[in-house]
């Protein structure tokens, strides 16, 4: 691929280490923010490919909205005191579980390695950028092929709103609460 | 200048495995959630990875709707995680195991 | 009609025992009364007493040649080349056998309505009775072995049911579980020989061997082969012999049977079942005619059974048992009879012992009914004083036990052993063994009766009474019997011999010695019996409590009393190392090893559970973790498969 190759080990080595901070710091509210910091790489990484939109649509959605939803969450249910929960764990469970993913991850690496590539779509970066940019194509796809399930999406999103309203509303005040705009 | 695809294609692998063994050994749930995040994240990345490689723009569509779902989901599981800590008090998952032999 | 004879008792038993298990065998049932069921028993053997002597009389209008009644009841078995009948034949020996049952059994019938009346259950005893009424009867008139079987075995369960009887005694109840026992290892003899004369002769009726017999000796003589196999098919039907009808080693169950209540002594243990041992030798006469060792292994147990039994009457003083061992003692002269050839000797002396056998055992009943079920004789005395008819028709038996002439003891007695003396297969040590015998008979049953009747009152002897009627009765018409009884087979004008002549053959046994010698031993005989009584008079005449044999020879009177340790030999021998066998079986095969593995497959799949219940943690992300590694694996297998 055509990226420049510092920027890419840059980003991609603060994932990977923010990542690995996410998982193993005792306090959860670190862990939320390393995650943040992960999203920006992404992010990084997605525009270096040219995704442009995406990019900044991670960094809207994810960061912006996702994270913020987390650590509210986390303050609410005051769940920010450090409590390193690994050590409780079967410490034979854990060694499994890392071998396990490394040799999994052994086995990605070598049969990404085999694999070739053509490509099959006519939509290289240059012809992108001829046709008006990233997102211009983009939004001309989601409206013509991929209309159906973008409103579908849109129910989707509806029926999770409906959803979390329902299951972490509070039970208790739902009879009393006949006189609304009367007094409290 | 110039990336070999198997690179990105296994930075994408390692976060998802990173995000799985996350997911297996936290026991606080707000983290185990986070991770769930990442493993999405590392699935999206190597959707774009492959749009790119394949110069076929069906990976960035697929993006797109999993960072939508990802959220409504996100949503949901915390809303789950409010109405547990009611009853639970606790966000330790080591409390909810009524199955256990 | 001949079926009948056996309807009868058949019928008796139904009604009885049905009325009984319905209606009775609740504990708390109103039952039914001695009367009431001993009538409908005593109605219905007496039914079949008066068929037997119909067609008794009808046999003898027929030529001998033809003198037998056939009748099939019903097709027992069919197979592909097999055909089993249950049939019934009334030939010269069968009927008299049936008379003798049918007759002797109604008068015990009828005594029993007066011994029986207080029991408990007059209704199961009576209902018992009959049935062994039936399956004696089927036993004397089947004319195929598998029929003779079924009576052997049914009179069998009869016994142990009777002997048992009371069972709430575990003594009592342990003599009749002896008693089965002990006859089923006889039995085992019998159906070897059942076997072996299928396999010999493909068949198992009585006639067609008889047939076939006869037509091969005609023909030529008989091979070694055959004349082997047909020594042992006679030596294995007598092993059954020795356990029905209580011979050396198999006696052992007769006298532990006297727990039974005493007129089923009476009918079984003397005048009927332990006497189907005797039928079946005469029965099959033909064949034992044909093998002289089995005939002489017959004799010489006969002959020693007998000797060995009265010298262990000598020291008993319960008086059933004193009985019991005179019967083994009997039964052996009947053996001894066969065993030299003298058939019909042997069944003269099974009918006279009928008679004053039952005579004797009744007569001990009422002594004891009298006495409130005492049995000890050295706890009796006098009592001819108290009980006089008792005694009259006691004396009656015990002269005809002794052999005094004209008593008819003395005549089939005599008869057996002149046979003994005169006949080419006796031999002289087997006719001292007799006389010997009977002098120790005279002896121990003069001690007997001079115990129980004679002398003083002793313990409790002054408060007896005299019984019912409906006992007495009896007893006076087997007295009678005892008396005359005897002229059916006077010497030289035997009557018995000519009718029982187209089934027991004579040829070939003809005496060897004189015929003037027969006086003589007749003479002889007498002598002895007079010797033993006169001996026994005098010993026991001011009895003190004591037995004077036990003064004077302790050593011995004390073996002869413990039954010469032979029930203790057995339980060393035998029983105990059964038992070890048993509880080897048991113990360590059975508990330890089978039920080991058994139990372990429950245990091991139990253990299987507890060790992979572990895997349920109730963790979600355990059980995630454990799906991933299942996909791992499948996707594996596919690559390994694929590629």
């Amino acid at each position: 691929m055509e990226i420049s190759p510092i920027f890419f080990y840059l980003f991609s080595g603060l994932a990977i280490f923010c990542s690995l901070m996410v998982v193993f710091k005792k306090n959860p509210v670190t862990s939320a923010f390393n995650l943040v910091l992960v999203f920006f790489a992404f992010a990084s990484i997605y525009a270096l490919m040219g995704a442009h939109f995406v990019a900044a649509l991670q960094v809207l959605v994810y960061a912006g909205a996702i994270m913020v939803l987390f650590v509210f969450v986390i303050m609410l249910l005051k769940a920010d005191e450090p409590v390193f929960d690994l050590r409780e764990n079967n410490k034979f469970f854990v060694m499994s579980v890392a071998l396990t993913l490394l040799g999994i991850a052994g086995y990605f690496i070598t049969t990404f390695k085999e694999a070739s590539y053509q490509e099959i779509g006519p939509y290289s970066i240059s012809a992108i950028e001829q046709n008006g940019g990233n997102t211009r194509v983009l939004a001309e796809t989601l409206f013509s092929q991929y209309i159906l399930p973008f409103e579908l999406t849109s129910i989707l999103l509806l029926g999770a709103i409906v959803a979390v309203v329902a299951i972490a509303m509070r039970k208790k005040n739902l009879k009393s609460n006949t006189n609304v705009g009367g007094k409290a | 200048m110039y990336v070999e695809p198997w690179l990105v294609l296994s930075f994408s692998a390692i976060i998802f495995l990173i995000g799985l063994f996350g997911l297996v050994v936290r026991r606080n749930i707000l983290v185990i959630l986070m991770c769930i995040e990442l493993m999405l994240n590392a699935v999206n990345l190597t959707f774009v990875t492959y749009s790119t490689i394949l110069q076929d723009l069906t990976g960035q569509m697929a993006v797109f709707f999993i960072i939508t779902v990802a959220a409504a989901e996100s949503a949901v599981g915390l809303g789950l995680v409010i109405a547990l800590f009611r009853t639970l008090r606790s966000v330790d998952t080591k409390n909810i195991s009524l199955l256990r032999e | 009609m001949l079926a009948l004879i056996l309807l009868f008792p058949l019928l008796g038993f139904l009604i009885n025992g049905i009325w009984y298990a319905f209606f009775q065998s609740d504990e708390k049932a109103k039952k039914a009364s001695a009367q009431v069921t001993g009538a409908i028993a005593t109605g219905a053997i007496f039914c079949s007493f008066l068929v037997s002597l119909f067609l008794f009389i009808k046999l003898q209008s027929l030529e001998p040649a033809v003198r037998y009644f056939d009748q099939i009841i019903f097709s027992w078995i069919k197979l592909e080349g097999f055909n089993l009948n249950f049939s019934l034949r009334f030939d010269p020996l069968s009927s008299l056998f049936c008379m003798v049952i049918t007759g002797v059994g109604s008068l015990i019938h009828l005594y029993s309505i007066g011994y029986m009346s207080d029991d408990k259950t007059p209704g199961k005893y009576f209902a018992y009775l009959n049935l062994f009424c039936f399956a004696m009867l089927v036993l004397v008139t089947s004319t195929n072995l598998p029929g003779i079987f079924l009576g052997w075995e049914g009179v069998g369960l009869c016994s142990y049911l009777l002997i048992g009887y009371w069972y709430d005694d575990i003594e009592k109840a342990k003599a009749g579980k002896k008693a089965f026992i002990v006859n089923r290892v006889g039995d085992l003899g019998f159906l070897l020989g059942m076997f072996f004369i299928f396999s010999v002769f493909s068949t198992f009726e009585i006639s067609v061997i008889q047939t076939a017999i006869s037509e091969k000796s005609a023909l030529s003589l008989f091979s070694t082969v055959e004349l082997t196999s047909i020594t042992i098919i006679c030596l294995l039907l007598f092993v059954g012999c020795i356990g029905k009808s209580a011979q050396i080693p198999l006696y052992v169950w007769l006298p532990d049977a006297m727990a039974g209540p005493t007129p089923v002594s009476a009918l079984i243990h003397a005048a009927t079942m332990v006497t189907g041992g005797v039928y079946l030798i005469s029965r099959l006469n033909f064949l034992y005619v044909l093998s002289p060792v089995a005939m002489e292994v017959v004799a010489w147990v006969g002959g020693l059974t007998a000797l060995f039994a009265a010298t262990i009457a000598i020291a008993q003083t319960d008086i059933k048992k004193v009985l019991a061992y005179s019967t083994v003692s009997q039964l052996g002269y009947m053996f001894l009879a066969c065993g030299v050839g003298a058939f019909g000797a042997g069944v003269f002396h099974v009918i006279t012992h009928a008679f004053f056998k039952a005579l004797l055992f009744l007569g001990a009943g009422s002594v004891i009914h009298g006495l409130h079920h005492e049995q000890d004789a050295f706890k009796m005395g006098g009592l001819k004083l108290k009980m006089p008819q008792t005694y009259l028709v006691f004396g009656a038996a015990f002269l005809a036990i002794c052999g005094i002439p004209p008593f008819s003891g003395f005549f089939s007695k005599d008869e057996v052993l002149w046979k003994t003396f005169s006949s080419p297969n006796g031999s002289n040590i087997l006719w001292v063994l007799g006389m010997l015998t009977a002098v120790m008979t005279a002896f121990y049953m003069t001690r007997l009766f001079s115990l129980t009747f004679l002398g003083e009152h002793r313990a409790n002897a002054a408060k007896a009474h005299e019984s019912p009627k409906v006992m007495i009765y009896p007893l006076y018409v087997l007295a009678f019997l005892s008396v005359i009884g005897g002229f059916i087979g006077v010497p030289h004008f035997n009557w018995l011999e000519h009718w029982l002549s187209p089934v027991i053959s004579t040829a070939g046994f003809e005496a060897v010695v004189p015929h003037s010698y027969e006086w003589l031993l007749m003479a002889l005989s007498v002598l002895g019996a007079s010797v033993g009584i006169f001996l026994g008079f005098k010993t026991y005449k001011n009895f003190s409590g004591i037995d004077p044999i036990e003064k004077h020879a302790s050593g011995l009177f004390k073996t002869l009393t413990n039954k010469w340790y032979v029930d203790e030999i057995y339980e060393f021998l035998i029983i105990k190392p059964l038992l070890a066998a048993s509880k080897f079986c048991w113990k360590i095969i059975d508990v330890a090893l089978i039920d080991w593995v058994v139990l372990g497959f429950g245990r091991a799949s139990f253990w299987v559970g507890q060790s992979v219940r572990p895997i349920q943690t109730g963790s979600v992300q355990f059980y995630l973790f454990m799906m991933l590694i299942g996909l791992l694996i499948t996707l594996g297998y596919i690559y390994v498969a694929v590629v």
